[in-house]
């Protein structure tokens, strides 16, 4: 930890970037050496010493205490038997029983957030860095509504999350008591399944029921709501076998295999296709098939998209890698799935975002779709030849089925993309040749760069999320961690939180616009506490850029309560005693960047962009994707 | 030569499911007798925006397991994409469209008719017609009692308003297919 919180130039506001190229960044230099102003301990200090030996001999004492088993220890072995190692949590009063009781488990870490929507973003960055079910708590009435927003971004991104809350004790359930809400019946529409347990000995049961079907088939969330009684009665329950779990459980029963029939008849399409394109979903990275579908696209040398959520599912430097399709998309992409004859969709679902109007969507296109959830397929587009499986199991069976295709065989069609290719992206690089020009794709350009493309990204919704997803360049499976379905601001931060503790090896970044990155920098606090090593990269263009550009393009002009004035930055993060840098010139940004990555733990930095750039292309709402938007100049054009 | 270029025609448009012509369906969903399995079953049909016609529930001889019978009208795309939505949840142990099979399909109807001295005689007339009963009788009203398909209770209610419907009351229709088949039985658990 070098100790490099702001110095007293910092705070005089915006014009004081305080890294100078060339040196090795301090933080603030003016007035000789940094002063720590943080109220955080620092790893070493006597301070932390303090603190940690406090906490032991807590522990110590309530380690041997004599009680009884209650509830809320079944609940916290039921955790650890699914081997969760980080609840992110915020207590209230008919949790107490857990928080009375949590000091005796020291397996799970348990991070206190600044807020119940931080915990439920944190437990979904948590499960998407690591492919492990992710966990979070509140506490009822408002802890469980704080949960919500959380528990639907998963739910729409199929992630595995399991939310914890409390109700009060069963004979107030209904009475309107204090903090009470009917959170069953708000999360019901949107959880894979969700339970309110009224009585300890459920609780083992429950719990593993609700990890087996969070994490398996199609993922996504099961919210567990435990009345006040249940945690605190006394209990000798069992926790079942997984084939107890599964035998409890006679609705759920995911097909992984695809049918030998559909296999052999995609096999037939794919033979049959002279311009083919792989589309793959997040599908392919939850199946940890990332290696299945790289056999499948080299055998058949069939080139592969990728929507938001599939980044990462191939390196981006692979030859039949082509890009990010969609709505802001890569031009070429797009252009590849309107003159497809046969597109193999492997675990994405036709999204809106993805589609544009359906009517106009790869006109000349047979399609292939394999998908875990068989409600996915036929939902938005109709198919010619549907698979029911697993991404892992389906592409595996389908390059056992094809035969090898040569390179050459296809020379035209590659020259095609290869020429549309080089044609998109020498237009589509905002910032390379306008020298001194803050741009957002320049700065995140950067990042990707200076990281080798192998760090974990965690995007915001909006400008910078698109920004991110096409200008990172990625290399690595679930190294891209982005809101898609819900399209949540506020993810970011609170995500990358999640995501820093779920893939410790990996450098984790926050990507986020001033708007998102104002709706939950609360938990810049939990990152200062518990001393968790994201780097936040504020977007800052003073607007909800996102919001902006529509307003620009759709709207006439009419920019009503987009532009948004945000607070200094860098003062913010160092009243959370976390070091940060400005950036406001191209020159500034990598040197920004190396200071944030020598920081031993959470850092900052303001990079103030352009304020009124576009992402481009983009495909207006209700067009298709031959329609897209590839300059703006204003409405006269 | 690419489709993109002008020389080719421009292909139809894509079709987009569930735009196709509407018809009646009928849905036999097994489930776990579980505490909100109704309102799982109702929630995802609101949320996923079918309108469900009718809907009766009941236990079966089979512990723990209930019997819904949706009827709902959409195309056929639509009617199974309704099927596969009911299958996700967790409770749901089994979803068949039953339209295109040989069913008995009946429902109750109670119907509370102005019948008074001047009238009764005629009104129970054609009650007896559609193999209907009266179950009650006061001075000036009498309790029909019907059972039948949704079209057959249709028309009795429609001859019965003539004399004045006082209140209605149907459970909805039920179903079981024909023969020795069952959906219950194919059930694995």
């Amino acid at each position: 930890m070098s100790g490099a919180v702001a110095g007293p130039d910092r705070a005089k506001g915006t014009d004081a970037m305080t890294v100078t190229k060339g040196e090795p960044p301090t933080g603030g230099t003016a007035a000789g050496a940094p002063e720590r102003r943080s109220h955080v301990p620092g790893d070493g200090t006597p301070a932390a010493a303090a603190i940690d030996e406090a906490r032991r001999a807590m522990l110590h004492e309530v380690r041997n205490r004599k009680r009884t088993r209650i509830g809320a220890d079944v609940l916290m072995e039921a955790l650890i038997r699914q081997g969760v190692d980080t609840l992110f949590s915020y207590p209230g009063g008919v949790i107490l029983p857990i928080y009375d009781i949590l000091g005796d488990y020291p397996e799970v870490r348990h991070i206190l957030v600044r807020h119940e929507q931080g915990g439920a973003h944190a437990a979904d960055g948590y499960a998407r860095a690591s492919g492990r079910v992710g966990v979070c708590m509140g506490t009822s009435g408002p802890g469980a509504t704080n949960l919500v927003t959380g528990i639907g971004t998963a739910q729409l991104d199929s992630v595995p999350v399991v939310a914890l809350t409390g109700n009060v004790a069963s004979p107030l359930l209904g009475k309107d008591a204090f903090q009470e809400i009917d959170i069953t019946g708000i999360t019901l529409p949107m959880t894979k399944h969700n339970y309110l347990v009224r009585h300890a000995d459920d609780i083992p049961r429950v719990v593993a029921e609700a990890f087996y079907i969070a994490s398996h088939g199609r993922p996504g969330p099961v919210h567990v709501d435990f009345t006040k009684d249940a945690l605190q009665q006394e209990t000798r329950a069992e926790h079942p076998s997984e084939d107890e779990i599964i035998a409890g459980l006679p609705g759920f029963r995911p097909t992984i295999e695809g049918h030998p029939k559909q296999i052999k008849t995609a096999a037939r399409e794919i033979a049959a296709a002279k311009r083919p394109l792989i589309l793959a979903g997040h599908g392919v990275l939850i199946a940890n098939a990332v290696d299945e579908l790289k056999a499948f696209a080299e055998k058949t040398q069939i080139p592969v998209a990728w929507t938001l959520l599939g980044i990462g599912v191939m390196d981006e430097d692979h030859p039949l890698a082509y890009g990010y399709m969609g709505m802001h998309g890569w031009k070429h992409v797009n252009r590849a799935i309107q003159s497809a004859d046969l597109l193999i969709a492997i675990g994405m679902r036709f999204d809106d975002r993805v589609t544009g109007s359906v009517a106009t969507y790869a006109p000349y296109a047979r399609i292939i779709h394999a998908d875990i959830d068989p409600a996915e397929i036929g939902k938005n587009v109709a198919v010619e030849v549907p698979i029911v499986g697993d991404a892992k199991h389906v592409l595996e069976a389908l390059t056992r089925a094809v035969h090898a295709t040569d390179h050459a065989a296809r020379a035209e069609y590659f020259d095609q993309l290869t020429e549309w290719k080089a044609e998109s992206e020498a237009s589509s690089w905002h910032g390379s040749g306008r020298e001194g020009v803050m741009t957002a794709d320049y700065v995140v350009g950067r990042i990707g760069e200076l990281t080798n493309h192998v760090a974990t990204y965690v995007a915001d919704v909006g400008q910078n999320q698109m920004w991110t997803a096409r200008y990172t360049k990625f290399k690595r499976p679930n190294s891209h961690v982005s809101s898609g379905g819900l399209g949540t601001m506020g993810f970011a931060v609170p995500a990358a939180m999640g995501a820093a503790l779920g893939n410790p090896g990996s450098e984790t970044w926050a990507l986020a616009g001033d708007g998102g990155f104002q709706m939950t920098s609360q938990e810049l606090m939990t990152l200062a506490a518990d001393r968790i090593p994201v780097k936040i990269a504020v977007l800052d263009n003073k607007k909800l850029g996102m919001i902006r550009q529509w307003q620009e393009i759709v709207y006439g002009g009419n920019y009503h309560s987009s532009h948004l004035p945000g607070p200094d930055f860098v003062k913010l993060a160092d009243a959370y005693g976390i070091p940060a840098w400005k950036a406001t010139t191209p020159d500034q940004v990598d040197d920004a960047i190396r200071a944030a990555q020598a920081v031993d733990g959470p850092a900052l930095i303001w990079f103030e962009i352009e304020e009124e750039q576009n992402v481009l292309p983009m495909m207006p709402a209700g067009k298709g994707l031959s329609d897209l938007i590839e300059t703006w100049g204003g409405p006269e054009e | 030569m690419t489709p993109e270029t002008a020389a080719h025609a421009a292909p139809p448009p894509r079709a987009i499911p569930g735009s196709g012509e509407a018809r009646r369906h009928a849905l036999v969903v097994l489930v776990m007798d579980r505490p909100g399995v109704l309102n799982r079953v109702a929630s995802l049909m609101r949320a996923r925006n079918f309108n469900i016609d009718s809907l009766a529930v009941s236990r079966t001889d089979r512990e723990s397991i209930s019997r819904m019978t949706i009827t709902l009208h959409g195309d056929d795309v639509a009617i199974e994409q309704a099927a596969k939505q009911l299958y996700k949840l967790i409770d749901v142990l089994k979803v068949q469209d039953v339209t295109a099979d040989q069913v008995v399909e009946h429902e109750l109807a109670l119907i509370k008719v102005r019948a008074t001295d001047f009238n009764r005689a005629e009104v129970i007339k054609i009650v007896e017609l559609y193999k209907g009963r009266i179950v009650d009788i006061a001075p000036d009203a009498v309790i029909v009692e019907a059972t039948g398909t949704e079209s057959e209770i249709d028309a009795l209610v429609t001859l019965m308003r003539g004399y004045g419907i006082k209140e209605l009351v149907r459970t909805g229709a039920i179903v079981m297919l024909r023969g020795a088949g069952s959906i219950e039985e194919a059930l694995k658990l």
